[in-house]
C-alpha cells in the first residue's frame, strides 16, 4: 500500500465515522409548520393533542425519543379521530379523510418519516452542506486515493492475499449458517409484526424453507454428499462480518425503520430538489448512494481488470445504466410531471410494475406513460427471450442490471466467497425456481383483482400476497440478505438464489441461447482460480478440465473467470452451432480425435 | 479384480475414475502427500492468498466414497512383485493390477548446504508447508534454478512483497527452452517486477545460519554472498522412483514402458512424471512431466486395464504456463534454435508483451507450431493446422479462427499478415473477423 493509498484509507474511515455519528447531530422540534399530513382533520387534531401533551415546539435531543413521542401521538390522535367519527363524520368528508387508517400509523414512509424529517432541527439540519463534505464527499475522496494509485500497478490479475485479509476472506461455516439462520428468523419473526398479527405468509414461508431443506438434504440423497465442501477460511474474517453487519442494519433502518435516517436524508435533500424539485425521500438517498458505490468502486473494478477490456466496458455498462438510467433519467421524468419510470427494470424483479397504482399512474399519464406500460410488458414478454437468445444472460445481469450493477462493483471484492459445493447448487435451484413461482402467482393474484374488482381469490387476499412478496423478498432477500451478505455469503447471493428474473433468464439461457463459455481443448490445469472467482458458485473447473463448453442457467457472463484463468482456457461466446454435443463431449484424453467412443459421465 | 493406484495426483486420479467409469473393478488409490487429490498446479495460489487449499481440490471429499474409491494416505515402502503385495508403513495390500503414478521430485545437484533447514524446492504440500513456516519475517528469498517452477516460487514471494534474488544459469531466462525474443520479453517482464534477476550464476553453495537453516548463498561465478532466510531450489524435477531402484522394475531414469505403459512386469504399469515411454510418438519426449499427459495416460491405462488396449497417443504437443503477468501457449514443436529446415514469423506488440511466432517448412510452407506470448489461441484450430499441414499463408488468412481472446480484445491478425507482406513481397489479406460458428464449421470440416 503507498502512502496515498494509507490515507485515502484513514479519510475514508473518518467520513464513515462521521457519516455514521451524524445520525444522531439533529434537535427536533415539532410545530404547526412543520407538521405534514395529508388532511386538515389530522392537523388539527394533531397539533390540539400536541399542545396539550405539551410536545409542541418542544425540543428534543434525541431522536430516539422524539420517534418514540411522535408514534404515541399519532396513536393517541387515531384513537381520538376514532371516538369522534362514532359520534358522526361531518357532512361530504369522506372517512378516510377524517380518521387516521392504520397504515398511516404503522407505515413510517407515511407519517412518521416526513415529521421527523421535517421536525429536524440544529447542527445537522442548519449545516447539510458542510456535512454532506465532511461525510460523502469526504468519503469519495478517500475512496479514490485509495484506489487510484493502483492505475500505476503492471496489469495483470490482482487477487494476491485475498485469503489473508481479513476483510475478504468470508466466515467459517457454522457463524455463517448462524448468520443466514438467524436473519431468516428474524425476519419471519418481524413479518408476523408487519402483517399486523397474521401469521399465515410468515408459516407458509418456514413451510416452505423446511420443505427445501428437506428435498435438499434428504430427498436428493444429499446425506451421500456429506462432507460438505467446506468454504470456510481458516480464521474467520472479522472485518467482513462488520462489514457485512453494517450493510445488514443499513438495510433493516432503510427499509422498515427510516425515521431514524432522517439525518442522512437532510443531507442530500438539496440535490434532490434541484433534480426534481422534491425533497429527498428515503429511496432518493439510497438511489444517490446506490450510484455513488457503483461509480466509485466501478472505478476500482477498472482499475483492477486495466488489461481486461471485456471487464472494463462492462464496467462502464453497468456505470452507465445506474446512474443516468435507473437514477438521473426517472428523477428528471418528475421534473418533467411525467411518471417515475426506470426503463431498464423488468418485470419479475421490478415486482410492482403491475400493481394498480402503477398500471393507474401510468394510463392516467397519457402517451408516454402507455409507451411504458407497452415497453416494460414488450421488454418481458420479447425483448428478454430474444437478447437472451443471441447473448445470454449477461446483456442484462452484468451489464445492465442494478443489483448486478452493485454486485459487480462493490461486491467484487467478496466474488471468491460463493459457494460452490453440489448442495448448494441444489439449493439454488429449489429456491431461485420457488421465487419465480412466487411472483408469477402474486403477479395474477394482482391482475386478478385489477381487472375483476375482487380482492380475494379462494380464501387468499392478493394485498396480502403482494404486501408479504414485497415484504420477503422484495426487502428481506434482495436487500437485506442481498447485500448485506456480500462479505459472508458473496456477492451475487440474490442473484443466484432469489431473482425472479434471473430465474426467467436464465431457463433462456439454459435451453434456447448462442451463449457458452468455450475451453480450449486440453490446457486446463485443473488450478480452480475459475471456479473459486465464479461469483454465481459454478464449479467451472468440473467442465474446463473434462474440456466442455458450459452452459449453466446460473451463470450471468461476468467473464472473471475466463480473465483469471492462468492458462486462457475460457472463452465466452455466442454461436448455436453444436452447443448440445461441446456441453456434453468429454474431450481431454486426445482432442484431435474428438472419437465416438465418449462415455458421458454423472 | 483388485487395482492399486500409488499416487493421487492428477495421473492416479484420472486412472482410477475412468476405472470406476468403464467397470465395477475394486480401486483403491495410495497417497502419503494428502488426504484428497488436489491440483499441484496451484499450490502457488494457496501461498500467493488468492485460494485456499480447499479450492484446489477437483472434486468434493464425498466424491470418493460415493463413486467406490477407496483412498488410503499412507506411504509405500516397498513392492513384492512376485506376490503382488504392497508394503505400506501401517499395512499391506495386496493387489491384482498395479499402477504406479508416483510422481517427480525436486532436484538437487549436491551443493553444499542443501539440506539445510530453509531450503526447499516446490512440489510437494509440505513443500509449500515450510515456505508459509519460514515466511514470518522473511527479509529476502534466493531462488536457484530459472525454469517454470521458479518463476513460480519468485511470483510467490514477490505478492508478500518478501524481496526475491534468482540465480539463473542462462544468459537469458528459460532460453534453453523459449527461442531468443520471448525468453527476452520474460526477461524484461521479471525485472519490471524488481525481482533480482541474475542471469549466467550457478550456485556455489548455501551457508548455515548458526542454527541449521540457511542464512545466505555464494555465486560461484562472482563469488558475491548474499544473505538470505529461505533458499529455494528449482532447478527441475527427475521421476520419484528411488524406493523402486533396486528391484525388478526396468528403471532408467524413469520408469521404461511401452505405448501401452506397461512395465517389464505384467500387470504392473506406469503414468505420469513417473513414466519414461520408450517408443515415444515422434515429436514428444520420453518423460513429459506436464499435467495434461498424466491425465491422458490415465485415461489410457484405465481402458487398457478394463480390457480395451489402447496406445498412448499425446497427439500434438501443446503446453502453457504464465510467467508472472505473461501468459504463454505453445502448440506444436517449437524450439529455442530454429531448424534448418524452417522459416519463422515473428510478430511483436509494441509494448513488449505480446508476440505470436509461427514456424513454417521452408519447403511448402507447412506450419509446424505457434508460441504466443500474451495473446491466447484456440488449441483446436492450430492442432489440425499442424497435424493437416496446412501452409503459412492459408493459416495466416484465416488466423481470426485461432484468436481466443476474450471479446472486445484488439485483434492483431491483421498486424500478423502485414508483417508477413513485408517481409515477402506479398498481398494476403485477413478473409474474416473471429466467430465461433466459422471455427466450428471449420473444425468439423477436419472430420471429413
Ligand atoms: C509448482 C508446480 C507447478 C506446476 N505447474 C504446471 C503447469 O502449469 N502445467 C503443467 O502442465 N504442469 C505443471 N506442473 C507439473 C504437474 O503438476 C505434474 O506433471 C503432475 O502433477 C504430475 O502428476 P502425477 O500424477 O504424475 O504425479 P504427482 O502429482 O506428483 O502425484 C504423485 C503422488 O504420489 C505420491 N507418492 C509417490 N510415491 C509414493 C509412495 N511410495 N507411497 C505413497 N505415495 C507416494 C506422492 O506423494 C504424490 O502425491 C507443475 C508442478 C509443480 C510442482
Ligand atoms: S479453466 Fe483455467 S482457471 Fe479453471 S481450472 Fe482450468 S486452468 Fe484453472
Ligand atoms: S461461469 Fe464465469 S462468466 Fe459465468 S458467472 Fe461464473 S465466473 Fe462469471
Amino acid at each position: 500500500m503507498t502512502l496515498i493509498q494509507k490515507i485515502g484509507i484513514i479519510l475514508f474511515i473518518i467520513a464513515l465515522g462521521i457519516f455514521t455519528l451524524s445520525l444522531g447531530l439533529s434537535e427536533y422540534k415539532l410545530t404547526e409548520e412543520s407538521l405534514e399530513v395529508d388532511s386538515d382533520y389530522h392537523k388539527t387534531e394533531l397539533i390540539q393533542l400536541a399542545k396539550e401533551q405539551g410536545i409542541l415546539n418542544k425540543t428534543y435531543n434525541s431522536n430516539i425519543e422524539f420517534v418514540s413521542t411522535f408514534k404515541n401521538l399519532l396513536k393517541d390522535a387515531q384513537a381520538s379521530l376514532n371516538a369522534k367519527a362514532e359520534a358522526g363524520i361531518p357532512e361530504g368528508v369522506q372517512e378516510w379523510n377524517y380518521k387516521i387508517g392504520d397504515w398511516k400509523v404503522n407505515d413510517s414512509d407515511e407519517y412518521i418519516f416526513p415529521n421527523v424529517k421535517a421536525a429536524s432541527t440544529g447542527l445537522l439540519p442548519n449545516n447539510s452542506g458542510l456535512f454532506f463534505w465532511l461525510t460523502i464527499g469526504l468519503g469519495i475522496l478517500g475512496g479514490l486515493l485509495f484506489i487510484l494509485p493502483s492505475f500505476n500497478l503492471i496489469p495483470g490479475i490482482k487477487n494476491d492475499g485475498i485469503y489473508h485479509s481479513s476483510m475478504t476472506r468470508g466466515l467459517k461455516v457454522n457463524p455463517r449458517a448462524f448468520a443466514l439462520g438467524a436473519t431468516i428468523i428474524g425476519v419471519l419473526l418481524y413479518g408476523v409484526f408487519k402483517m399486523n398479527g397474521d401469521v399465515f405468509w410468515p408459516l407458509l414461508t418456514a413451510l416452505v424453507i423446511g420443505l427445501i431443506y428437506y428435498l435438499v438434504f434428504y430427498k436428493q440423497g444429499q446425506k451421500e454428499l456429506t462432507p460438505a465442501k467446506s468454504a470456510s477460511p481458516i480464521h474467520t474474517g472479522w472485518l467482513g462480518v462488520i462489514t457485512g453487519i453494517y450493510l445488514i442494519v443499513f438495510y433493516i433502518l432503510l427499509y422498515w425503520v427510516p425515521e431514524y435516517l432522517t439525518n442522512w436524508v437532510l443531507l442530500v435533500d438539496p440535490i434532490s430538489r434541484s433534480l426534481s424539485g422534491n425533497p429527498a425521500s428515503k429511496w432518493f438517498l439510497y438511489g444517490f448512494l446506490y450510484c455513488l458505490v457503483v461509480a466509485v468502486m466501478g472505478i476500482r473494478m477498472i482499475a483492477k481488470y486495466r488489461h481486461n477490456k471485456y471487464q472494463i466496458v462492462r464496467t462502464i455498462s453497468v456505470i452507465f445504466f445506474q446512474t443516468c438510467i435507473a437514477f438521473l433519467l426517472p428523477e428528471i421524468l418528475m421534473r418533467l410531471n411525467m411518471p417515475y419510470y426506470d426503463f431498464k427494470n423488468i418485470w419479475p424483479l421490478n415486482y410492482t410494475f403491475f400493481f394498480d397504482y402503477n398500471i393507474n399512474n401510468l394510463i392516467a399519464s397519457g402517451g408516454i406513460g402507455i409507451f411504458m406500460l407497452v415497453w416494460g410488458i414488450v421488454l418481458t414478454i420479447v425483448g428478454v427471450p430474444v437478447i437472451t437468445y443471441f447473448f445470454g444472460k449477461r446483456w442484462y445481469c452484468s451489464w445492465v442490471c442494478g443489483c448486478g450493477g452493485l454486485a459487480e462493483t462493490l461486491g467484487d471484492p467478496y466474488r471468491q466467497l460463493s459457494d460452490k459445493s453440489l448442495s448448494a447448487w441444489r439449493f439454488e435451484r429449489w429456491i431461485i425456481h420457488g421465487v419465480l413461482v412466487f411472483a408469477v402467482i402474486m403477479t395474477i393474484m394482482v391482475l386478478y383483482t385489477y381487472f375483476t374488482g375482487s380482492r380475494n381469490i379462494l380464501f387468499l387476499s392478493s394485498d396480502s400476497i403482494r404486501g408479504w412478496y414485497g415484504f420477503l423478498i422484495g426487502a428481506g432477500f434482495a436487500g437485506v440478505v442481498g447485500t448485506g451478505f456480500y462479505p459472508l455469503m458473496g456477492n451475487r447471493t440474490w442473484c443466484r438464489f432469489g431473482c425472479p428474473l434471473a430465474a426467467y433468464l436464465g431457463l433462456v439461457q439454459k435451453y434456447k441461447s448462442r451463449f457458452r463459455i468455450t475451453t480450449n481443448g486440453g490446457q486446463c490445469i485443473s488450478c480452480g482460480n475459475c471456479s473459486t472467482y465464479c461469483e454465481m458458485g459454478i464449479d467451472v473447473r468440473a467442465y474446463a478440465q473434462r474440456g466442455q463448453d458450459i452452459v449453466r442457467s446460473s451463470c450471468v457472463g461476468c467473464g472473471v473467470c475466463s480473465a483469471v484463468c492462468p492458462r486462457g482456457v475460457l472463452r465466452l461466446e455466442n454461436a448455436s452451432l453444436d452447443i448440445v454435443q461441446r456441453t456434453t463431449q468429454i474431450r481431454t484424453n486426445h482432442i484431435a480425435e474428438m472419437s465416438d467412443t465418449f462415455i458421458p459421465i454423472q | 479384480m483388485h487395482i492399486a493406484i500409488i499416487g493421487n495426483g492428477i495421473s492416479g486420479i484420472t486412472t482410477a475414475r475412468w476405472i470406476r467409469k468403464l467397470s465395477g473393478h475394486r480401486v483403491t488409490v495410495i497417497s502419503s502427500e494428502t488426504t484428497h487429490f488436489f491440483s499441484r498446479t496451484a499450490l502457488m495460489y494457496i501461498y500467493m492468498g488468492h485460494m485456499r487449499y480447499e479450492d484446489t481440490k477437483p472434486y468434493e471429499d464425498w466424491f470418493w466414497e460415493k463413486n467406490k474409491i477407496d483412498l488410503i494416505q499412507d506411504h509405500v515402502t516397498s513392492i513384492n512383485f512376485d506376490e503382488k503385495k504392497l508394503i505400506l508403513n501401517k499395512s499391506e495390500l495386496s493387489y491384482d493390477k498395479l499402477v504406479l503414478a508416483l510422481g517427480s521430485k525436486s532436484n538437487k545437484f549436491g551443493w553444499p548446504g542443501q539440506d539445510l533447514d530453509a531450503v526447499r524446492g516446490l512440489y510437494s504440500y509440505q513443500d509449500l508447508e515450510q515456505m508459509e513456516k519460514y515466511t514470518p519475517g522473511l527479509k529476502r528469498a534466493v531462488i536457484v534454478g530459472g525454469g517454470l517452477i521458479g518463476i513460480e516460487m519468485a511470483e510467490m514471494f514477490h505478492s508478500r512483497k518478501i524481496p526475491v534474488t534468482m540465480l539463473v544459469r542462462e544468459d537469458s531466462y528459460w532460453d534453453n527452452i523459449l527461442p531468443a525474443e520471448e525468453s527476452a520479453m520474460v526477461t524484461r517482464h521479471i525485472k519490471d517486477h524488481h525481482i533480482d534477476l541474475r542471469l549466467k550464476s550457478n550456485l556455489k553453495e548455501i551457508h548455515d545460519n548458526g542454527s541449521g537453516a540457511a542464512g545466505g548463498v555464494t555465486i560461484a561465478e562472482t563469488g558475491d554472498k548474499i544473505d538470505c532466510g529461505f533458499v529455494g531450489l528449482t532447478p527441475g524435477v527427475s521421476p520419484n522412483v528411488n524406493f523402486l531402484k533396486e528391484g525388478p522394475l526396468n528403471i532408467e531414469r524413469g520408469i521404461v514402458v511401452n505405448k501401452y505403459l506397461e512395465t517389464n512386469i505384467p500387470d504392473v504399469y506406469a503414468i505420469g512424471d513417473c513414466a519414461q515411454n520408450s517408443e515415444p510418438v515422434p515429436g514428444r519426449r520420453g518423460i513429459e512431466a506436464v499435467w495434461y499427459t498424466g491425465r491422458m495416460m490415465g485415461e489410457t491405462v484405465a481402458n487398457t486395464i478394463c480390457g480395451e488396449k489402447t496406445a498412448y497417443d499425446p497427439g500434438i504437443w501443446f503446453n502453457s504456463a504464465k510467467f508472472i503477468d505473461i501468459e504463454y501457449q505453445v502448440y506444436g514443436d517449437v524450439r529455442n534454435q530454429l531448424a534448418e529446415d524452417q522459416n519463422t514469423l515473428y510478430w511483436e506488440h509494441a509494448g513488449g508483451q505480446r508476440s505470436v511466432r509461427i514456424n513454417y517448412m521452408k519447403n511448402g510452407g507447412a506450419v509446424t507450431g505457434f508460441n504466443l506470448m500474451g495473446i491466447r489461441y484456440r488449441h483446436e484450430v492450430c492442432e489440425k493446422w499442424i497435424r493437416d499441414q496446412t501452409t503459412i499463408e492459408s493459416v495466416l488468412v484465416n488466423l481470426s479462427l485461432a484468436n481466443f481472446d476474450p471479446e472486445f480484445y484488439k485483434e492483431y491478425e491483421s498486424d500478423i499478415i502485414e508483417l508477413y507482406n513485408r517481409q515477402e513481397n506479398k498481398q494476403l489479406k485477413l478473409k474474416s473477423k473471429r466467430s465461433l460458428d466459422k471455427v466450428l464449421r471449420f473444425l468439423a470440416s477436419s472430420k471429413a
